[in-house]
């Protein structure tokens, strides 16, 4: 589904990613992980179109997606959340989520000044995805809450459901459970899961808790210093001898590290 | 998936409230339009003057209230629509379903042609082109006499309308309400649609807009080019109800009026942006009503000093907005009609 | 005279006059440093330091000297009110916000004024000479050149005291990062108030100069806004940039002068700033901004 090829990028002389290459195949986990400043967030930036590599290519479906701008890879069913939430302030979570929705409609601005039927059939359809969503991930109680007030986990879960309305083919998740509790943690794990199986979307994430990823990724790729060392099923990844000298130890002391 | 469609849409449909809400909005809009039956033509005077504020309020709402752009400008625009009225009509006769909607378009292009090079990047250069905008625009109706004639400015002839020339402030309120009900409903269905998210998208935060699809510039220029055109038509029906142009009307001191009209109604409300033109419409009146009063008693001549006096007060309610109730009269509304909902619950 | 020799006399009067546009701009760099903060209220607290120098020696007839002084201790008094009462409570809210925030101040200025000394235009006491000053065969007004030397004097001066004293390394720190300067033991708000005592001196000094050179007006600060759109667009990064910034528009607004009816001052540099934007959107020495996604 998503092919990143041999990215190189460097700030200044500084290099950030140096020959990263990781596939995310149709309807899988994959996992990206590495200690911080492994360069992970900087691939993620290359993947979503923020930052432009010196070398390689970024692949969707076949298609070379190297040279589009951010907002037409969301077209091309690109779907990200990201570390820190961004969500819109100000907003229900309703709203929130409906945001998500932009590049199916095509209501313009005249269509929508004079709510025009395209218009109007639109947000109907657009209400009834929302509340798919919605139910999917189990925001019903508070779909009606402006998301400042929400728990830090439920944020993070509106968020996913914003991404979710996309109908993405390929949806990024950049540490969905930095910052949260065990029971949070465990939640999150559930609806990634629910998102692969139910919807069967494909899914690439990066990570700093191993539980987690080790519980649900199909595949693993390791980065390290802005460089590939590993990659493979958790089990082959959990007993690749260069991933444990990488980590300083054992997997398990840095299950606990980041927990 | 398919099978929870069915229970989602139970939830979302809540047909009742929303007819009640248009009933009131009927009952209101009827009450707008019985108003001149009722009330001395100086309050009709000041409704209409409202009327066109709360247009031009509407414009600058959507840019900088919902959409992040401030404009410091916004009066030039304003000036602009108010001089395409004077000159179509004064030196071509055109028609006023002619002036006005030209009005609007050439606000927008100027309006765009200024902030364009701006809205490529993010941060103050709007600001400053806007106020280039402002100045550049002000100094052209003062000094390109032969079409605007300088200082002395344009007269405007009453808008003909099926055969009924608008010629007092009676008849043309009734143009001027028409246009406030269909910008509004404009305006708000436009921040209900995928337009307005994609507004509010970049207004917050202008990275992840893009991560959902959103053309920052394109949906930037689309709210700029609509404030403008809000202006343009307000400049519009601003020459056919004062019936005369002059650069004066449109300087930096209006901008700063519809800034605070902004600011004070609440930015990024529809609701905000009617309660703020309102208040800054009204509020001066007021003072010089009173402070008119007061003066005479002490013998002391105020009309020199009401030009600074809007200022100063313009400025005061800004500033004291900003800092105490960012989210204005709208929040402060909001938050009383939910008090009073539960005291009644 | 030849055209060449008018052409540079123009530019030496107008990079001449814009000793006290580059003394501004000082003053609006200087709070920015501090705070972040683009002050759009800097020309009407010039504009009432005149008006305040004029109080103190017009209607209280006191000395060119002690209306200095009681002007200076108005506008310092002015800024540090400012700076408490509006611009403090902006903390940590949107730029924009913090601009209108300063717009507003500005309007509020104007209007005070207005109301107190009226619309017309008012004469202070000549404190500049008229005798003109003659570089070579180029004929420079009394006024102008003597404001520039002291403009001059007055920015060279502060610019040394925030290089070496412990104020300017304190500035520096605070601009650098105020998580810094904190953890440097420095108190970021008293940095923050006394960028605005120094934005007060220049404005107060600035104010009246140009009012010495010019009328008196309410609008005597609009300048203040071109010289603001201008450091803009300079990049508000260093100092020095700033100044040259300040030249420029004093050169622009002379060169105008000398090729177009002198209506068209007002708005030139505004003008500069369109073609920058569309020839330069990234400003005149600035980077793309890079935002932490």
């Amino acid at each position: 589904m998503l092919d990143i090829q041999n990215i190189q990028l460097a700030f200044g002389g500084v290099k950030a990613l140096s020959g990263v290459s990781v596939s995310a195949d149709t309807g899988k986990i994959t996992a990206v992980i590495g200690p911080n400043g492994a360069g992970k967030t900087s691939l993620f930036n290359v993947i979503s179109g923020f930052y432009k590599p010196q070398k390689g290519r970024v692949t969707l479906d076949g298609e070379d997606i190297s040279s589009l701008k951010p907002h037409q890879r969301a077209y091309r069913g690109m779907a990200r959340t990201f570390q820190n939430i961004a969500l819109f302030h100000g907003m229900t979570v309703t709203d929130n989520i409906k945001l998500g929705a932009h590049t199916h409609l095509k209501s313009g601005i005249l269509s929508a000044g004079l709510l025009l039927p395209i218009t109007r059939r639109e947000e109907a359809d657009l209400e009834k995805e929302a509340a798919e969503v919605i139910e999917l991930l189990e925001l019903d109680k508070v779909r009606n809450d402006q998301v400042e007030d929400l728990a830090y986990g439920l944020q993070k879960r509106v968020e996913l459901a914003r991404a979710l309305v996309m109908r993405p083919k390929i949806l990024l998740l950049d540490e969905p459970v930095a910052g949260m509790n065990r029971e949070e943690k465990s939640e999150m794990s559930r609806f990634v899961l629910r998102v692969k199986e139910d919807l069967n979307t494909t899914v690439l994430l990066i990570e700093h808790d191993m539980s987690m990823v080790m519980g649900i990724s199909d595949a693993i790729v390791v980065l390290s210093f802005g460089e590939p060392i590993a990659s493979g099923t958790p089990d082959e990844v959990r007993n690749n001898p260069e991933v444990i000298k990488a980590y300083l130890g054992s997997v398990d002391e840095t299950t606990k590290s980041a927990a | 998936m398919s099978s929870t469609v069915d229970n989602s849409v139970m939830t979302t449909t809540k047909a009742s409230p929303l007819t009640a809400n248009r009933l009131w909005l009927l009952i209101f809009i009827v009450a707008l339009a019985a108003m001149p039956l009722m009330l001395p033509g100086y309050w009709i005077f000041f409704a209409g003057l409202l009327g066109i504020n709360i247009i031009a309020t509407h414009g600058l709402n959507i840019m900088m209230g919902y959409t992040g752009l401030l404009s410091l400008g916004h009066a030039a625009f304003v000036g602009v629509g108010a001089y395409t009225v004077a000159i179509l009509q004064g030196r071509y006769g055109m028609p006023f379903w002619v002036t006005i909607p030209a009005a609007g378009i050439l606000a927008t292009v100027i309006g765009i042609a200024f902030g364009l090079p701006s809205l490529r990047i993010r941060g103050l250069y709007l600001v400053i082109a806007t106020l280039a905008a402002q100045f550049i625009l002000h100094f052209v109706f003062v000094n390109w006499e032969s079409v605007t004639n300088g200082d002395v400015g344009l007269s405007v002839a009453p808008a003909v309308v099926f055969g009924i020339a608008l010629n007092d402030e009676t008849s043309i309120y009734y143009l001027i309400l028409f246009f406030v009900v269909v910008s509004t409903i404009f305006a708000r269905n436009v921040i209900h649609s995928r337009v307005g998210r994609a507004f509010i998208a970049i207004r917050e935060r202008d990275l992840t807009a893009q991560v959902i699809g959103v053309e920052i510039v394109w949906y930037k220029l689309l709210a700029f080019g609509l404030g403008s055109f809000y202006a343009g038509i307000a400049g519009a029906l601003l020459a056919y109800f004062n019936r005369f142009v002059n650069p004066e009307q449109f300087g930096l001191l209006l901008s700063v009026f519809f800034l605070s009209a902004v600011i004070v109604g609440g930015m990024g409300s529809i609701l905000g942006a009617i309660l703020g033109a309102a208040f800054v419409t009204l509020l001066p009146e007021f003072l010089r009503e009173t402070s008119l009063l007061i003066g005479s008693s002490l013998g002391f001549d105020l009309a020199t000093i009401l030009t600074p006096l809007r200022e100063t007060i313009f400025g005061l309610i800004m500033v004291a907005f900003l800092i105490l109730e960012p989210r204005g009269l709208a929040q402060l509304w909001t938050r009383t009609r939910r008090k009073l909902l539960r005291e009644r619950a | 005279m030849s055209p060449m020799q008018l052409f540079i006399e123009y530019s030496i009067v107008g990079i001449a006059a814009g000793g006290i546009y580059a003394l501004i701009a000082l003053g609006i760099i200087v709070i920015f440093k501090a705070s972040h903060t683009f002050n759009f209220a800097m020309g009407e607290m010039m504009m009432l330091s005149a008006y305040f120098f004029y109080a103190a020696t017009v209607t209280f007839t006191l000395g060119p000297v002690v209306g200095m002084i009681v002007a200076m201790a108005g506008s310092i008094l002015v800024a540090l009110v400012i700076e408490r009462v509006a611009i403090r409570p902006m903390l940590g809210r949107p730029f924009i916000a913090i601009v209108m925030v300063t717009f507003g101040i500005g309007s509020i200025i104007r209007g005070v004024v207005g109301m107190v000394w009226g619309p017309n235009e008012m004469n202070i006491p000549a404190i500049l000479s008229r005798s003109p000053v003659m570089l070579g065969d180029i004929f420079v007004p009394g006024k102008t050149a003597r404001a520039f030397a002291i403009a001059v004097v007055i920015v060279v001066g502060l610019i040394a005291y925030l290089r070496f004293s412990r104020a300017g390394v304190a500035l520096r720190a605070a601009a650098e990062s105020a998580v810094t300067a904190y953890s440097m033991g420095i108190n970021v708000r008293n940095v923050v108030a006394f960028s605005w005592i120094i934005a007060a001196i220049t404005g107060c000094i600035s104010g009246v100069l140009m009012a010495n050179v010019n009328t008196l007006t309410p609008h005597l600060g609009m300048i203040a806004l071109n010289v603001l759109s201008v450091v803009i667009l300079g990049g508000m990064a260093s100092i020095g940039g700033v100044l040259v910034a300040g030249f420029i528009i004093g050169w622009l607004e002379a060169i105008t002068g000398l090729f177009l009816p002198s209506e068209f001052r007002e708005i030139t540099p505004y003008v500069l700033v369109l073609i920058i934007l569309l020839v330069k959107p990234t400003g005149l020495f600035g980077g793309k901004e890079v935002e932490r996604i």
